[in-house]
């Protein structure tokens, strides 16, 4: 690390490198500097959804790609996640101001029996740094909850998570009372957790199994996406 | 060297340890959600069974039922302020099940992590980390455990506050990490690492090594990324029997006996002194793992091929260590 390095001034960075730059220390977790460019951003007149795709999204997908791939862990996530955070802060009442096109809403939490969190944490912070409007049910959550959950929300995406090989199987509860009621295929189901795996999540119904927060985030997208080229078709 | 620990291994070549708890006590019926250190006051019969079940089957030391009896952990289930009595409780049980077991057999008071993050992006301090550890620690070492055992840690913060609270109550420790994540813990730690930073304590421990994880394979990777570094610290092996599979509607872990019998002679060549499993291993597990150390003779230390080829193929390209497969073209980092 030269001294130079040190000096970099971001208000003096045309939009292109300082969009570079934002990637840069969302991947560092540098949460001042990310809610600054972000109000350099709004102040060169940008589209408060542009910031959000184009610099943070954009950001926050390289930290997934290489948390996904084994290069990044858990503690550099969560620094890039609350930087991101500092920036979302700024931007959510903007964004809803201006009326932005939303990525789409999800609703998450950990399974009746099930107390364990820090997966579940993770998937939420990653699907907004995608974008996502998430709600947190926290953790052992009954099937009740879920539902009434996904109704009052509108939600599009159910998530699920358990760290337990004993809570595992209440998912099939919840994904076979939304089957009883006539419900199931209105939401994306996506699952998750340490002991899970693929097979797991096609036995009980569920739309997909992500394996960490990064390829939930992508799951979500491609299912985001084709629901909306079904709504299309249809 | 007063602990039953450090005697046994001054004269055992090694030493079994003993399977799953949670494996076990769901199969006695234990409801999912439910925090098993409540059986130690309400079912302490099962307790007591769950360790005499590692004895018969061979345990010459089995963990005490109090992964979960963190003031962190057992809030959860509105039970903060009882991590010691419920510590207690359970070394107290092992304490019992030990004695009348006719042989020497240690008692080591499990130490769970909190399920709290810690360092630069958590929400728990070290000071507060140490206090809740010294407290389970406490009330292990009250029940009368020979040794405390912290295990399944992902983050080098919270092994290190752990060993702090230890020393601060003069107790004898083992600890192990969780490798789970493309060959290291969750938080990024590689095995070497893990070597590194034991040595470097202030007060190490007797013995430390790997538990759970992804299968047997995996953590004989890691075990071999430890001997690599030339420790000459005891190690500790207790890796899963295989890997859950969901099965008419139940969790069953498709690791078999003869399969961990392998594991543990793996182990053992390999140089690890403390073998035994975590979930999964029942006693039928152990038993085929015991007999296995008796009777088969000791064999050179196992390549990566030989693992594989005897347990499996592992969950990931490499062990963690090197350099990572892609890296990021950096315009420069502002903070070192």
């Amino acid at each position: 690390m030269s001294d130079e390095e040190d000096d970099i001034i971001l208000s003096e960075l045309d939009d292109e490198e300082l969009v570079q730059q934002m990637f840069d220390d969302l991947y560092d977790g540098l949460k001042e500097e990310i809610e600054e460019a972000v109000n350099i951003l709004l102040e060169r007149g940008w589209q408060p959804y542009d910031i959000l795709t184009k610099a943070l999204v954009g950001g926050m997908t390289i930290v997934g790609h290489d948390f996904r791939d084994g290069i990044l862990f858990v503690p550099e996530v969560l620094l890039a996640a609350n930087a991101m955070k500092g920036g979302m802060h700024i931007l959510k009442p903007l964004l809803a101001e201006t009326g932005a096109p939303k990525q789409g809403k999800m609703v998450i939490g950990t399974v009746k029996g099930d107390i364990h969190d820090i997966g579940k944490n993770l998937v939420s912070m990653m699907m907004e740094g995608a974008g996502f409007e998430v709600v947190d049910l926290g953790i052992n959550n009954p099937v009740e909850n879920y539902l009434e959950a996904i109704a009052k929300e509108e939600a599009d995406i159910l998530g699920m998570s358990a760290l337990l090989t004993t809570t595992m199987p209440y998912m099939k509860v919840v994904i076979d009372t939304m089957i009883a009621q006539g419900i199931r295929d209105d939401y994306i189901v996506l699952v998750g957790g340490a002991p899970l795996n693929e097979e797991f999540g096609k036995a009980i119904g569920a739309d997909a199994y992500c394996r960490d927060a990064a390829v939930a985030v992508e799951t979500a997208k491609e299912y985001i996406s084709r629901k909306h080229n079904q709504m299309a078709a249809g | 060297m007063t602990n039953a620990l450090s005697r046994a291994l001054e004269t055992r070549d090694w030493l079994l340890a003993d399977g799953a708890t949670g494996t076990n006590l769901f199969n006695m019926g234990l409801q999912s959600g439910d925090a098993p250190e409540f059986w130690n006051e309400n079912e302490p019969e099962k307790i007591r069974t769950l360790y005499r079940n590692a004895v018969e089957a061979g345990s010459d030391l089995f963990l005490t039922n109090s992964f979960g009896a963190n003031a962190s952990r057992l809030k959860l289930h509105d039970a903060g302020h009882r991590a010691y009595e419920l510590s207690k409780i359970a070394a107290e049980l092992g304490r019992e099940v030990a004695d009348a077991a006719g042989r020497e057999v240690i008692v080591a008071g499990s130490v769970g992590p909190t399920g709290e993050i810690m360092g630069a992006a958590g929400s728990l301090g070290h000071a507060d980390a140490v206090a809740m550890f010294e407290e389970t620690a406490k009330g292990l070492m009250d029940g009368g455990a020979d040794v405390l055992w912290v295990e399944t840690i992902s983050a080098p913060e919270e092994y290190k506050a752990a060993a702090e609270a230890f020393n601060n109550i003069g107790a004898p420790w083992c600890g192990t990490m969780s490798f789970d994540t493309a060959g290291r813990t969750m938080m990024g730690m590689t095995a070497p690492a893990m070597v590194e930073m034991v040595e470097g304590l202030p007060t190490p421990p007797i013995a430390f090594g790997a538990n759970c994880g992804v299968g047997a394979s995996d953590l004989m990777r890691t075990v071999l990324g430890f001997t690599a570094t030339g420790t000459k610290r005891p190690l500790i092996a207790k890796g899963n029997a295989g890997i859950p599979k969901y099965v008419d509607g139940h969790i069953h872990y498709d690791g078999t006996p003869e399969l961990m019998a392998e594991y543990a002679c793996l182990a053992r060549d390999s140089g690890v002194s403390i073998i035994g499993g975590c979930c999964g291993t029942l006693p039928e597990h152990l038993k085929a793992m015991r007999e296995a150390l008796e009777t088969r003779p000791r064999g050179a230390a196992p390549s990566l091929e030989d693992i594989s080829e005897k347990l499996g193929g592992f969950s990931s390209d490499s062990d963690g260590t090197g350099e990572p497969t892609k890296t990021r073209e950096r315009r420069g980092r502002r903070r070192s």
